[in-house]
Formats: C-alpha cells, sequence, structure tokens
C-alpha cells in the first residue's frame, strides 16, 4: 500500500464538476442548433463550428502566451460561448464576422478580466453587440437559401421586431402591420426570420427542461424574465393595442428566450442568491420591455442583460440568503 | 454659429472660475494641519508600508517618530541603517545604527533528509496542514513546505524550494520585516543577525523530541546531545527540550560548534570554502 | 411529507454497504492504549500507576475541569505505563498502556441481558451516575453527557431528541443498535427526559433505515412519551442544529446552544449508554464501531473495547486492502483522516472508513465560477464562497465576523458541492477557529 493520503475533511465529492456542468449546456443548446441548421443550411452549422473554434483558440493562445497560466480551455465554457454567439447572429452570417465576435468575447469580455469566474459581462453578449454595432446591417438581415425540407418561406430583409419598429416609426399602426403576419404555432415552430438561436422556440424550451432536470440552472430567472415581460408588455398593449405589441408576442420574437433561458442564467454574471436573481431578472424583462418600446434599437434582450449585469456585484452584496436563526417559530 | 461657440466658451469659463473659487474656500476650511516634517520623514521611508517596523505603514511610522521625543523604538528593517541615518539628520536627532537582519528557516528537513510518512492532500496551506495533525513526516517540528512564508513575503525573499521541500531565504532579498516569522505556524523562521561580511551559524532545526525520535525522523535534526554546548569556548549555545540554540549576540563565528555537531545539525552561511576537503553533507549556501 | 430541515444540504450517496451487518463482538486484544483525551474540555487525570492490577469498568482517571469526564479501564490486567502516546493525527497525548489477563469486571456491574424497565432514581441521582460511568456524547463531539443534562439555571429544557439519522454515508452503527436494542435505547431515553424534567420526546430516523424505523416504533408503544419522527434522508440531519430544526421546527439563534430552543439532543448510541450506565452500572468502556469501505472484503460492525489499536481492528476485519488510499476515523463527511493506524480507538469513535485513492483523491482546484450552489448548500445559510475569498485574503477577521463564521458547523457540503473542486471548508476553518479566538479573548460585558 502507498501511502496514506491525509486531508481535512469532507473526502468525498459531489459530482458536479465545472465541465460536467458546461457540457450539460452544450446539450441543452443542440437542439436550438439543430433548428437552426435545418431551417437554414450548412452556413449555420459552419457559423456555430466556427465560432466555438474561434472561441476556444483564443481562450487557448491568450491563456498560454499572454497571461502565462495553466490552459483551461478542457472546462468547455470557451466551446459554450461559441455556441450562444453563433445562435445569436443571422444563419448566413460571414465567417470573419464571428471570429471578431469570438475574439471580442472571449478576449476583451473574458479574459482581460481574468479568465473564467472573473468577468462581469456575459461574453457573447458583449460579442453579440460589439459586432451590432460595428457591422449593423449585416447583423440585422437575412436570406434564406440552403434551408433543409423546404423549411421556411424566403424571408429575407429585417426581423420582425425591426419591421415594426420600422413601421411604428413610419406612423403605421400595428394592426396594420401585423395583418400577414404570425401565428402563435408559427412562431413556436420555427417560421420567423431571426437570428439563428431564435428560429424555434419549441427547442428552446427543450434545453431548458434539460437544464432544469440535470439541477443546471432554477427557474427564477427564466420565469421572472418572462412573466415580467408578459405583464409590463400586456398592461401597455392593453392601453393602446395600436402601438404597442401584446406579450405573447414580446416574448416569443428577437432573442428574450434565448436570451432568459441562456444568457441570464450565465453563472458568473448572475447574482448568487435567489432574491439577487429575481431583482435581476425583473430588471433585465423591464429594460427589455422597454427597449422596444421607446428605444432606437428594435431588440433589447442583449442590451438588457448587459445593463443588469453590472448590477450584479451590487445584488450578490446586499442580498444575502435566509441565515439558519432567522426564521424562528 | 460663433454666439453659441462663445456662449459655450463663456460658461464654461464661468463654471471653471466658480467651482475653483468654492475649492479654495473648502479646501482652506477642512485643511488638517500637520507637522511638516511628517512628510519629509515619509518621502525619505521606502514607502512598502509592509508594517515590518510595528506600524500601520509608513505614514504612521512618520507621524510616530516624529511625535516622539527620541528615535529609540523606531526602525524600519526594510530602509536599514541607511534610513534611519537620514530621518535622524531630517529631524535634527541622534540615531543608534542597528544591526542589520536577515529571517533564517531553522529546519534542514528537505524531502531527503527527512522522509514522508503520509501524503497530504488538503488545500496548500501551512496553517491549515498544521491545525490538521502532525504533518506528513516523523517530525512535527519542522517545515510543511506549503509555502504560507512565501506569500506573505513582500519582497519576493522566501521561497519553497520544490526539489528540497522547504523554505529557503534569498539574503539579497531580505529585508527582516518580520512578516515570515508572523506568518509560519510553526514558528520555525527566526530572525538573525547578518552577521560580518554576512557570515552566521545557525542550528537548522528546532525538534524538541528525544534524541531518537528526532534521529528516526530526520537525518539533519538536533538530537540534543550537547557536544555543541561542550564545545564552544564563547557559551553561545545552550541546549533545552533536546534542541540546541545558538545567541547570535554571543557567536563568534569560529564554527567549532559546526565541526562535532554529530547530524550536521549546525550549518554556517558564507564562510569562505575551508583549505581542506571535508565531507559536508546537507550544506546550505556555502 | 415527511420532516426535514429548511435550508441548505446535499444528497452523498447512501453508502450503508455494512447496514445487514449484525454486531459482532471484537475479539480480546493482548494491550489496550486508553487515550487520557476521550471528550471535549480538559484530558483526565490518571490515577492509576505503573503495576496497578485493573478491572473491567474500574476508574483509571478522573475529570480535571468542569468540561471533562472520567475514564474506566476497558480490560482486565496489569497497568504496563503511563505516559505519551500518538494518536489518529500524530499528535502525542497522554494514555494508560493495560496489559490484558483475562476478562474481569467490577462487582457492582450487571454484566447479564436482562432488560431492566424501573427508573427509581431522582434526576440528581441519574446525572450523578451518567458522570461516575464516564458517558460522553458518541455522536462525535464527545460532549460530557452529564454537563448537557444539567442545562444551566436559566435555561429550561422543553423535550428530548434522540438522533438515529446517522446521516453520514457508510456508518451504520446506529442503525444496527436500533435495530438490536431499539428497547434500551428507549429506557434510556426515558431515563435522560427524567433527569432534564421533560415530557416529550422524540427520535429521529431517516427514511433509508426502514428496519430500525419499523424496530423503534415497535418499541416505542411502550413509551408514549416518546414518538419516533421518521425524517427525510439527508445530509447534514443529523446535525443537532438542523435535526432540531426538522424534528420541532425552531432554529436555534446565531451564536446561541440547542438548549436556548428548549431542546436537548443526544446520539442514540449515546442514550444505550446512559441506560447501561444507569440501570446496570457498567461505565463507558466500549462501542459500536462499523468497519467498511468498498475495497474491503468484508464489512462489519464490531463492538469493541475502547483502546484497541485502528490497525489492529483492520488486522481482524481482512487487513488493509492493496488499493487502500485513505483510512478515516468516522465518515466521509465529516471523519478525520488517519495518518497513524496505531493509534487506539477512543470513546465517540464509531467508523474506521477505507477508501480507495479513486474516491477520495481531491480534484484539482479551478476557478470559481460564482454557481452560488455553496450558498445553497450551507446547511447556516452562510455563503462559503464569501468567507473562503475572506480567509484567503488574509487579515479581514472583523469581516469573517460579520460574515457569521463562527456559525459554520464543518459539515463539508460546501466542499462537496463545488462544481470547481474548490477546497472551501479548509480556509474557512482555519478562519472560524482565529475568529473565535478572538471573540473569546474579548472581556465580557
Amino acid at each position: 500500500m502507498d501511502k496514506l493520503i491525509v486531508s481535512p475533511s469532507p473526502h468525498t465529492h459531489g459530482r458536479e464538476s465545472t465541465q460536467s456542468i458546461m457540457r450539460d449546456v452544450l446539450i441543452a443548446l443542440t437542439p436550438a442548433m439543430v433548428v437552426s441548421v435545418l431551417a437554414s443550411g450548412w452556413s449555420a452549422l459552419i457559423l456555430i463550428l466556427v465560432g466555438v473554434a474561434a472561441c476556444v483558440l483564443t481562450e487557448f493562445l491568450i491563456g498560454k502566451y499572454m497571461l502565462k497560466r495553466p490552459v483551461t480551455i478542457c472546462d468547455l465554457s470557451a466551446a459554450v460561448t461559441g455556441c450562444l454567439l453563433a445562435l445569436n447572429l443571422p444563419p448566413n452570417a460571414p465567417w470573419w464576422l464571428i471570429v471578431i465576435g469570438s475574439v471580442v468575447a472571449i478576449g476583451i469580455a473574458k479574459m482581460t478580466f481574468g479568465g473564467l469566474g472573473q468577468n462581469i459581462f456575459n461574453p457573447a453578449l458583449v460579442g453579440r453587440v460589439f459586432l451590432l454595432v460595428s457591422f449593423p446591417v449585416l447583423m440585422t438581415s437575412w436570406s434564406d437559401s440552403g434551408a433543409f425540407f423546404g423549411f421556411a418561406d424566403a424571408f429575407s430583409g429585417a426581423t420582425p421586431l425591426g419591421a415594426i419598429k420600422e413601421g411604428l416609426a413610419n406612423g403605421q399602426t400595428l394592426s396594420q402591420l401585423t395583418a400577414d403576419d404570425l401565428t402563435l404555432s408559427q412562431s413556436l415552430f420555427f417560421k420567423m426570420g431571426g437570428s439563428t438561436g431564435e428560429l424555434s422556440a419549441c427547442a428552446l424550451l427543450l434545453g431548458f427542461i434539460y437544464l432544469l432536470c440535470r439541477r443546471v440552472i432554477k427557474a427564477t430567472i427564466p420565469v421572472t424574465i418572462i412573466c415580467t415581460v408578459a405583464v409590463v408588455s400586456g398592461i401597455f398593449h392593453l392601453a393602446d393595442p395600436d402601438r404597442f405589441t401584446g406579450p405573447l408576442f414580446n416574448i416569443f420574437t428577437g432573442g428574450l428566450l434565448l436570451g432568459a433561458i441562456f444568457m441570464a442564467t450565465d453563472y458568473v454574471t448572475s447574482p448568487m442568491t435567489t432574491k439577487g436573481q429575481i431583482i435581476f431578472a425583473v430588471g433585465i424583462g423591464l429594460i427589455t420591455v422597454f427597449v422596444r418600446y421607446f428605444g432606437s434599437y428594435p431588440e433589447g434582450v442583449s442590451f438588457a442583460i448587459l445593463i443588469m449585469n453590472c448590477t450584479v456585484p451590487l445584488l450578490n452584496k446586499y442580498c444575502k440568503p435566509k441565515r439558519f436563526g432567522e426564521v424562528r417559530k | 454659429m460663433t454666439g453659441t461657440i462663445l456662449f459655450t466658451i463663456a460658461t464654461l469659463v464661468a463654471l471653471g472660475l466658480l467651482f475653483a473659487v468654492v475649492l479654495y474656500f473648502v479646501a482652506q476650511k477642512f485643511k488638517v494641519e500637520e507637522d511638516p516634517r511628517i512628510g519629509t520623514v515619509e518621502s525619505i521611508l521606502p514607502g512598502a508600508n509592509c508594517g515590518g517596523c510595528g506600524q500601520a505603514g509608513c505614514h504612521a511610522f512618520a507621524e510616530g517618530v516624529v511625535k516622539a521625543p527620541s528615535m529609540d523604538g523606531f526602525f524600519c528593517p526594510v530602509g536599514g541603517n541607511p534610513v534611519m541615518t537620514k530621518i535622524a539628520e531630517a529631524l535634527g536627532r541622534a540615531v543608534e545604527e542597528k544591526a542589520p537582519m536577515v529571517a533564517v528557516v531553522r529546519c534542514n528537513g528537505t524531502l531527503a533528509n527527512r522522509p514522508r510518512t503520509n501524503e497530504y492532500d488538503g488545500y496548500a496551506s501551512c496553517k491549515v496542514m498544521a491545525s490538521l495533525y502532525a504533518g506528513d513526516t516523523g517530525c512535527k517540528f519542522g517545515c510543511l513546505g506549503k509555502g504560507d512564508c512565501e506569500a506573505v513575503c513582500k519582497f519576493d525573499a522566501i521561497h519553497v524550494d520544490p526539489e528540497r521541500g522547504i523554505a529557503i531565504v534569498d539574503e539579497d532579498k531580505c529585508t527582516a520585516c518580520g512578516a515570515c516569522t508572523k506568518a509560519c505556524p510553526k514558528g520555525i523562521i527566526e530572525l538573525r543577525a547578518k552577521g560580518f561580511k554576512n557570515r552566521r551559524v545557525c542550528v537548522l532545526c528546532v525538534n524538541k523530541d528525544k534524541g531518537a525520535v528526532t534521529r528516526k525522523a530526520c537525518s539533519a535534526g538536533c538530537i540534543g546531545c550537547g557536544k555543541c554546548s561542550k564545545t564552544c569556548p564563547f557559551g553561545a549555545i545552550t541546549v533545552e527540550n533536546n534542541v540546541a540554540y545558538i545567541d547570535f549576540n554571543v557567536c563568534k563565528l569560529c564554527r567549532k560548534c559546526v565541526e562535532v555537531c554529530p547530524t550536521h545539525a549546525i550549518n554556517e552561511f558564507n564562510f569562505p570554502p575551508k583549505p581542506k576537503i571535508e565531507e559536508k553533507p546537507h550544506e546550505e549556501n556555502v | 411529507m415527511k420532516k426535514t430541515f429548511r435550508i441548505g444540504g446535499v444528497h452523498p450517496d447512501d453508502s450503508k454497504i455494512s447496514a445487514q451487518c449484525a454486531i459482532e463482538i471484537f475479539p480480546a486484544v493482548e494491550t489496550a492504549y486508553v487515550s487520557m483525551a476521550q471528550h471535549l474540555g480538559a484530558p483526565a487525570t490518571p490515577v492509576v500507576a505503573v503495576g496497578d492490577k485493573v478491572k473491567v469498568g474500574q476508574v483509571i482517571a478522573e475529570p480535571s475541569g468542569f468540561i471533562s469526564g472520567f475514564v474506566h479501564s476497558p480490560v482486565s490486567g496489569t497497568v504496563k505505563s503511563v505516559g505519551p502516546r500518538a494518536d489518529i493525527a500524530g499528535n502525542m497525548v497522554p494514555h494508560v498502556e493495560i496489559t490484558v489477563e483475562g476478562d474481569e469486571w467490577m462487582e457492582d456491574i450487571d454484566t447479564s441481558d436482562t432488560i431492566v424497565k424501573d427508573i427509581p432514581y431522582t434526576p440528581e441521582e441519574i446525572i450523578e451516575k451518567v458522570k461516575k460511568a464516564g458517558v460522553v456524547g458518541l455522536g462525535g463531539a464527545s460532549f460530557p453527557t452529564h454537563v448537557k443534562l444539567a442545562p444551566p439555571k436559566d435555561k429550561k429544557a422543553e423535550c428530548l431528541i434522540l438522533n438515529g439519522t446517522e446521516c453520514e454515508p457508510f456508518l451504520t452503527s446506529d442503525d444496527r443498535i436500533m435495530r438490536e436494542r431499539p428497547q434500551e435505547i428507549l429506557i434510556g431515553g426515558a431515563i435522560m427526559m427524567k433527569a432534564l424534567g421533560v415530557t416529550r420526546g422524540y427520535v429521529g430516523i431517516e427514511e433509508n433505515k426502514p428496519a430500525a424505523i419499523a424496530s423503534m416504533t415497535e418499541a416505542a408503544k411502550e413509551f408514549p412519551q416518546i414518538e419516533v419522527v421518521v425524517l427525510k434522508k439527508r445530509y447534514p440531519q443529523g446535525g443537532e442544529k438542523q435535526l432540531i430544526d426538522a424534528v420541532i421546527r425552531r432554529q436555534v439563534p446565531s451564536g446561541a446552544l440547542p438548549i436556548d430552543t428548549g431542546a436537548v439532543v443526544q446520539n442514540v448510541g449515546t442514550s444505550l449508554a446512559v441506560y447501561e450506565a444507569v440501570q446496570k452500572n457498567k461505565p463507558l468502556i466500549d462501542n459500536v464501531i462499523t468497519v467498511t469501505g468498498r475495497c474491503l472484503p468484508t464489512q462489519h460492525n464490531y463492538k469493541v473495547r475502547i483502546g484497541t489499536p485502528m490497525s489492529k481492528i483492520l488486522e481482524v476485519a481482512g487487513g488493509v486492502p492493496e488499493k487502500a488510499g485513505k483510512i478515516i476515523s468516522g465518515g466521509p463527511m465529516m471523519g478525520r483522516a488517519i495518518a497513524n493506524l496505531d493509534a487506539a480507538t477512543v470513546k465517540a469513535n464509531g467508523a474506521i472508513l477505507v477508501l480507495t485513492p479513486e474516491e477520495t483523491r481531491r480534484r484539482p482546484e479551478s476557478a470559481c465560477i460564482r454557481c452560488g450552489k455553496c450558498a445553497s448548500a450551507c446547511p447556516m445559510g452562510l455563503e462559503p464562497w464569501l468567507l473562503n475569498k475572506l480567509s484567503r485574503a488574509g487579515g479581514l477577521q472583523d469581516e469573517l465576523e460579520k460574515e457569521r463564521v463562527y456559525d459554520c458547523i464543518e459539515c463539508g457540503c460546501c466542499s462537496f458541492t463545488c462544481p470547481a473542486g474548490i477546497p472551501l471548508l479548509d480556509m474557512i476553518r482555519s478562519s472560524k477557529a482565529e475568529v473565535m479566538k478572538i471573540m473569546r479573548s474579548r472581556p465580557k460585558k
């Protein structure tokens, strides 16, 4: 027998590891990725692969040669960022677009802060917003070549949100704009112009259920975001149905589901206590709705999450968990 | 167009002037009166804010030494005698020169001398390991080698050598601030006089177990035999609790104790090599 | 809806692979090494000298303080030496070494198996008998039981809770005594209730011990004042504060003692020892030890006399396997890793667990991903990620005190859960000791 091992307790460990959690996130993203490839063709697959490769390579190079630290790509967090970034881009975006996005996401939003666990902002969203601001045209138009199984009617041009914003600005009313628009079932089962990941609410919800079952995330943040969006947009829609889109439309368009399930729940950039998470999620919901209604951008989820990411250190400081001994009967 | 520019410039200038006046009066009203000598002394100090002097930082030291009647009790180990002389000059006082000190890790229980008897798999902290159990060797007094001293040193002067498994002091960088001596949970590190031409003799062992137990655990440990104490012509060595200790104020560096020590627990530092060839295993920094 | 505690907790694998092993009497040894540090508080003072002849149950050491206890000889024979010997951590502790000759017991001890039900003693007599028998808490803490049964005048006890949860994986000694000696445990409970002057008693048992639940429920029919409460399987259900929360829904306030909620908690093993002490005049000289581990060829629950070297126990159990990595005194969550296998057992030793390196070696630490799982798992509602960060920074004892590091019960849920493999408890335990030392050194207001 070799020498006895001695250490302080505990002497055993649970089954989860950073790698297993990231792997679960990748599995949860698979339905959405499959749907986007089916709906948009090989270009979507290439985008995902290039995104993952670019993120992993950036993390490897910066970690090894600039920071001179042990390499951390095996924890799969860079791969997750790559997938999320790919799902946030239009499916026919050129490959160099996502490479730039990956370098910004990993290099600037993650590694400059110190690597995994130290960043304040969600890296995939920083990459997306950077691309949105730098290449607005490329990021907001779609064409639908290469789809498998004839999935979509050719849908080039702006996203539904974009079209609505433009239309409202031009003085049209909602009822005119949504005349030949999508039914709920169509939104649920693929048919929307939107970035790759928005294409199927169903696939995203499948991923959500998987993450809940594997106890990777709790339902607090996604459910609170969706409820906040539903309630606030419901109120506005009731007040003025011609100017303000309704709750179902708001939930199923844009990146709301993708953002609520996969981006807002990112461990590093979200609060650690339930109380903090609720405040965080309400804030995201509110900002999303207000940007969509009153802001100059058609889509608000990315900005909402990034803005609320700033408040997370404060929320962690002031929202403490319930202590033992505080509840007394 | 020009009207707008002129108006903007005028407004900004007016605002600037207003704030300047307000700030001037506020600065005057809330001014903290401080003896200007404190600032002078602080600029002479090295500014490491290490706490080695026992004060809460360099500013506190400056304040303390200016307000005190004499220089007694104030010594900056990082700046040493040159800095203290400059401060004394600035304050118009006399100061005594102190012998420079250096930290010494009084343990030679390297991986070769002191075999490991179990494998420690906890967090790499000497404090955690010491409170858990008697250590991963047969000697429970020796250096644990997890680097609490290295972590706390601000001068990059002490490192755990991975090949030897114990902490080694770089005496060129050590300022004798004392941080490592406080961090070591075993109390192994001692501040000793640097010595004439940086030469010193030290017992590298603090093991209080009986000689037989010590010998079994470590081949370089002090067995408390007392040969050194009997040999020392100056009475500098005492043996208490099965371990020898050399008083560095009395030691005259004759090195007779080094020759007679049966386990080579007593080591000499920075002496020129002796003319005859002697086998001296476990020696450091010769 | 089964009861459980309200905050935190984790679900390690049960691994109750020794649950079907009935208690075996461990064979006699040649030499007993009885430690003087058998309890929390000051080590006892030996009252025997080299050459003295002793019988089983004879007093060989007396308490040396308020929180201290008697120690009795577990064997009969001659005292060979009185001096320091290494414990499981390698630290030297005073021991009395006795060479075993025969198995002669003190005359006043009733060694028969008859169950004595009547309790004709007053509360003061009970507490005195428990004290004289050297009974300590067998749940692991070794707190002298007679001190716990006599709370200070300003604290009123309202109920007794017997801890039969055995929430640590692998351990089954409490399970076995509940199956094999339920009546005696409950009589012990009744004795303690009389000493405390309470009329309500509970036995908390986790749902993964159906045979023990059945056995105790059946025996409790004769004890209407004691109720068997089935609890959900969750670690650390057996933690004193968590058990009180689960059974009577009261939480011990931060920094206070469990008696402040009116509950007194005792392990079922302690209850059995109290029965033997009061009804049979038998002092605490043995305990049931689970010897287990997946790499061991056979599992056992031995009844071992105190002072038996652990190496001897493993030898009788089949020897230390070649692939053993870590041997633990206790369970995998809160047990202590043994550095010195020749150390002798003490009263509160309840298990010897052998794990292979694959089962126990820590994974390399990686960056904290701020998942918050440690805070969700902490049964005391603390934030281990923050306590660990403050501890590693050094010098932040006042911040640590504000974050209530002194409330940590060292259960290990945080380190167990952390996906990044950060050894949270290592540093938290260290700063908890520092902060409590600072707090104790403050002058009392």
